[in-house]
C-alpha cells in the first residue's frame, strides 16, 4: 500500500482494470446472488402481501373481489385490533428490556470468569436452539396452574397464579417466555463485544482507582453501545414479527385478548381462520411500523452511538 | 404469505415424490396423531389388503387447522389429497368452496357403490347434510360432551350424579363445603356452553336453522336462556363452585387431579381419564336447565368428517368410494369406537358393539350416543353452520374469560360476542360470493 512508487503501481493496477475487468457486467454479476435472493424472499413476497391486502377471497381462491383499501379500513373501526398496536409496543420494549439487560448482566459476569468461561458460555447459548414453539411449551408446563411447579411455590405466599384468567399474568409469560429465548443471541453479542475491548483500557481505569460497576459503566458500557445500538433492532423485529410461536403455545392471545399482539394476530386470522386478505393487511401494517421504527432508530439512536 | 408460497412448493415436492406406483394410489390426508394415527394407518393397510387395485396412502399434516391449511394450498397449488379430514366448525369453509369438494353422497352415487343413509346416526351425519338431505362429507370421529364426575367425591359430599343444573349447583356447592378446592369446571366452553348448551334446550345458536339455510345468517345466542345459565354459573365462580381451567382441554387435569369434582367436555376424554385419574369416576348426561325446557332434546358432535376434494381421475374416485364403504362397516366402525372413544357413525355399528359386550364392561361409554340419538334432531339441534367458525369461536372464548374474570357480566359479553360474530360472518358472506 504506502510503498514507494505508489502513483506508478496505482496506474499500473488502472491499466490492468481496464485490461481483465472491462466488462460491465462482472459487478453486476457479483451482487447477482445477493439481490436474486433478496427479491425471491422478501421483495416478492412482501409484493404478494401487498396487492393479497387489497382482495377479499376465500379461502380456496375461488372467488376473488378486489376491494381496494376496505381490508384496512374494518381494521381501523376493530376496537380489539387498534387495541392491540399499545399491547403490542409495550409486549416488545419489555421483551427488548428485559433479553438486552439480563444478557447484558450475565456477559459481565461471563467476561470475568477465568475458570469452565467455555461451559458457561455454552450454557448460557442453549437456549437459542430452541424453537419459539418448544420454548413456549416449556414455560406453560412451569406455569399450569394445576400441574406448573412455579404456581405450587407461589401458593406457598399465598399468591394465586391463573394466567388462565388474569390478563396480566398471561401477559408477564410471554414476556418472560419471549424474553428468556433471545437472551442468549444478546448474550453472545455482548461477550463478543466485551472481549473485543483492549484490556489495557480497562487497567488503565483500574489503575486509577476505579471499581469494577463503575468501570463496567463508564468504559465497557459506552465502548459496547454500537453493539446495544444493534441489538436494540434486532430484538424490536424479533418481537414484532418471530413471537407469534410462544404466543401461540402459550396463551393463544387470550385470557379475553390480553395477549394478543399484532403479529399473532396476523398468523391466527391467515392460517387458522383463514381470512387471507384481513391478514395479510395487517401484515403490511406490521410491515410498515417495522419500517418506519428502523428508521428512526437510524435516525435519532444512532447519533448517540459511539462507533 | 412468504410461508405460504414456500408452504405450497414443500408440499408439491411430498406429493410429487410418492405417485410411483403401479397400483392407483389414493391420498388421504388426515390429522390424528400419535396413537389415532397408527389406527388410522391399521385401517388403510387393513384396506389395502382386502384388494389390489387401490392403495389409500395415509399423510399426517399435524393437527385439524394445519390439516385444513395445507389441503387449502395444495389445492390452490392443483395437487391437492383425494380425501381430507376437516373438523366440524371447518363445514362451512368447505361448503363453501363449491368447486373444490366433491359431496361424498355423490361421488358414492357415481361410482356405483351402495349406500344407504339410513343406516347412518341421523345426529352424526345431519351436522354435514344440505338443507336438501345431501351427505357432503363422511363423518370419521365424532363425539358429543358430557358431564364427567368423580363418583369418590360426590359419595363422599353426600350427592348423587347430577341431572338437571340446579342438581349441578348444589353437588357444586356440596363438593366445595366437602373440601374440594373446585366443584364445576368445563373444556371447549363455546363448543359445550353455547352450541350444546342451545341444542339440548332446542334454541337456536343462530338465524336461517342455525345457518344451515343460507350465509346470511345472524348470531342470536344472546337471548335469556343462555345469558342467564352462564350468568349463574360466573356466581357459582365466587366461591369456588366452578373454575375455568382455560380453552380446549386445558382444565383436563382439573378433574384428573381431583380438584375438580366435575368436569362437562367431550366423551372422547374416557381414554385420557382411564389413564390419569386415580379414583372412580363416571359419565352422565349433560345437565338440564329446567327453566328452559321440561326435557333434553339431543347433543350435537363434534370431531371430524373426511371430504373427497375435486379434480382427480374418475378410477381414482372408483377406489376412493370402495374405501368409504370399507371404512364406514360395521367391524371397522365398532372397532374404531371401542379403541378411540368417538361414537359409532352407523347403528350396525352401536348394535355390533353392544351384542360385544362393549358398553356393559365399560359403563357410561354409550352415554354419547344416546344423547346423539334421544330425538329426531330438530333445525335447532342437528348442528351448527357457520363461516369464519374457528375465529367465532375465538372471540366466544375472549368474551367468556371476560365473564368469569368479573370483567363484564354475562349480558354484556354475549352481547359483545354476537355482535364481533356477525361481523365476522358478514365478512365470510363477502368472501364465498
Amino acid at each position: 500500500m504506502g510503498c514507494a512508487g505508489f502513483g506508478v503501481a496505482e496506474k499500473e493496477i488502472a491499466m490492468l482494470k481496464r485490461v481483465h475487468f472491462n466488462k460491465t457486467w462482472l459487478p453486476f454479476m457479483l451482487v447477482a446472488p445477493q439481490i436474486a435472493i433478496t427479491l425471491i424472499f422478501f421483495i416478492w413476497p412482501a409484493t404478494q402481501a401487498v396487492y393479497q391486502s387489497f382482495l377479499i377471497e376465500d379461502a380456496f381462491g375461488l372467488s376473488t373481489e378486489f376491494v381496494w383499501f376496505e381490508n384496512f379500513q374494518y381494521l381501523f373501526t376493530d376496537e380489539i385490533y387498534l387495541n392491540s398496536f399499545g399491547r403490542t409496543i409495550f409486549f416488545s420494549a419489555a421483551v427488548a428490556f428485559i433479553s438486552m439487560s439480563s444478557a447484558l448482566v450475565l456477559a459481565g459476569f461471563a467476561d470475568r470468569v477465568i475458570r469452565g468461561a467455555t461451559t458457561y458460555r455454552t450454557l448460557l447459548i442453549w437456549p437459542y436452539a430452541i424453537a419459539p414453539v418448544l420454548a413456549g411449551a416449556l414455560w406453560v408446563f412451569m406455569f399450569n396452574p394445576t400441574l406448573g411447579i412455579l404456581p405450587y411455590f407461589l401458593d406457598f405466599f399465598g399468591y394465586d397464579w391463573n394466567h388462565y384468567l388474569n390478563g396480566g399474568q398471561a401477559m408477564l409469560l410471554v414476556i418472560l417466555a419471549a424474553a428468556w429465548k433471545q437472551i442468549a443471541y444478546n448474550f453472545l453479542f455482548y461477550l463478543a463485544a466485551m472481549q473485543s475491548i483492549p484490556r489495557s483500557i480497562i487497567e488503565a481505569g483500574a489503575i486509577d482507582g476505579a471499581r469494577p460497576i463503575r468501570r463496567f459503566w463508564t468504559l465497557v458500557f459506552p465502548l459496547i453501545s454500537p453493539t446495544t445500538f444493534f441489538l436494540l433492532v434486532i430484538n424490536a423485529v424479533y418481537a414484532f414479527f418471530e413471537t407469534f410461536g410462544i404466543v401461540h403455545a402459550v396463551t393463544q392471545g387470550g385470557p379475553a385478548n390480553a395477549t394478543t399482539i399484532l403479529v399473532y394476530k396476523v398468523y391466527n386470522d391467515g392460517f387458522v381462520g383463514l381470512d387471507l386478505g384481513g391478514s395479510a393487511a395487517q401484515s403490511v401494517i406490521l410491515m410498515i411500523m417495522v419500517i418506519f421504527m428502523t428508521i428512526i432508530q437510524f435516525r435519532f439512536l444512532e447519533r448517540k452511538v459511539q462507533y | 404469505m412468504a410461508l405460504k408460497k414456500l408452504f405450497l412448493a414443500s408440499t408439491a415436492l411430498a406429493l410429487g415424490m410418492s405417485t410411483a406406483y403401479a397400483q392407483t394410489e389414493i391420498q388421504w390426508w388426515h390429522a390424528m396423531g400419535g396413537t389415532n394415527g397408527e389406527r388410522v394407518d391399521k385401517i388403510a393397510a387393513d384396506f389395502n389388503a382386502t384388494q389390489d387395485d387401490y392403495k389409500v396412502v395415509p399423510v399426517y399434516k399435524g393437527n385439524y387447522t394445519e390439516t385444513m391449511t395445507a389441503a387449502i394450498a395444495a389445492f390452490r397449488a392443483k395437487e391437492h389429497p383425494h380425501l381430507v379430514q376437516v373438523f366440524e366448525v371447518g363445514t362451512a369453509t368447505m361448503m363453501a368452496a363449491k368447486g373444490a369438494i366433491y359431496p361424498v353422497e355423490q361421488l358414492m352415487n357415481d361410482a356405483g357403490e351402495s349406500f344407504d343413509k339410513s343406516d347412518y346416526l341421523p345426529a352424526v351425519i345431519s351436522y354435514y347434510q344440505t338443507p336438501e338431505g345431501e351427505l357432503l362429507s363422511m363423518p370419521f370421529n365424532s363425539s358429543t360432551p358430557v358431564m364427567w364426575y368423580n363418583a369418590d367425591a360426590l359419595e363422599a359430599a353426600g350427592v348423587e350424579p347430577p341431572e338437571t343444573w340446579a342438581d349441578v349447583e348444589a353437588a357444586a356447592k356440596a363438593l366445595v363445603d366437602n373440601g374440594m378446592s373446585c366443584g364445576l369446571s368445563f373444556g371447549w366452553q363455546s363448543w359445550v356452553m353455547i352450541e350444546n348448551f342451545s341444542a339440548w334446550h332446542n334454541l337456536p345458536v343462530g338465524t336461517k336453522e342455525n345457518g344451515f339455510a343460507g350465509f346470511d345468517t345472524e348470531f342470536t345466542f344472546n337471548n335469556e336462556h343462555v345469558v342467564s345459565r352462564l350468568a349463574k354459573i360466573a356466581e357459582m365462580g365466587e366461591s369456588k363452585a366452578f373454575v375455568y381451567g382455560g380453552r380446549r382441554g386445558d382444565s383436563l387435569p382439573l378433574f384428573t387431579n381431583g380438584e375438580c369434582g366435575m368436569w362437562m367436555n367431550s366423551s372422547a376424554y374416557y381414554g385420557s381419564i382411564k389413564e390419569q385419574a386415580k379414583f372412580n369416576f363416571g359419565q352422565t348426561m349433560l345437565p338440564l336447565d329446567t327453566e328452559v325446557a321440561d326435557a333434553p332434546q339431543n347433543s350435537i358432535i363434534g370431531g371430524a368428517t373426511l371430504w373427497a376434494l375435486a379434480g382427480h381421475e374418475d378410477e381414482e374416485y372408483k377406489g376412493l368410494a370402495q374405501f368409504l364403504t370399507y371404512l364406514s362397516s360395521a367391524d371397522v366402525q365398532a372397532w374404531w369406537h371401542q379403541e378411540t372413544g368417538y361414537v359409532p357413525i352407523t347403528n350396525a355399528a352401536a348394535e355390533l358393539s353392544e351384542s360385544q359386550g362393549f358398553y356393559e364392561e365399560n359403563p357410561g361409554t354409550d352415554i354419547a350416543i344416546k344423547q346423539l340419538s334421544l330425538n329426531e334432531p330438530t333445525p335447532n339441534s342437528r348442528g351448527i353452520r357457520f363461516g369464519n367458525f374457528v375465529q367465532v369461536r375465538d372471540v366466544i372464548n375472549e368474551e367468556l374469560e371476560a365473564l368469569w374474570a368479573g370483567d363484564k357480566t354475562a349480558q354484556e359479553a354475549m352481547d359483545t360476542a354476537v355482535k364481533r360474530g356477525n361481523e365476522l360472518l358478514r365478512r365470510f358472506e363477502r368472501s364465498v360470493k
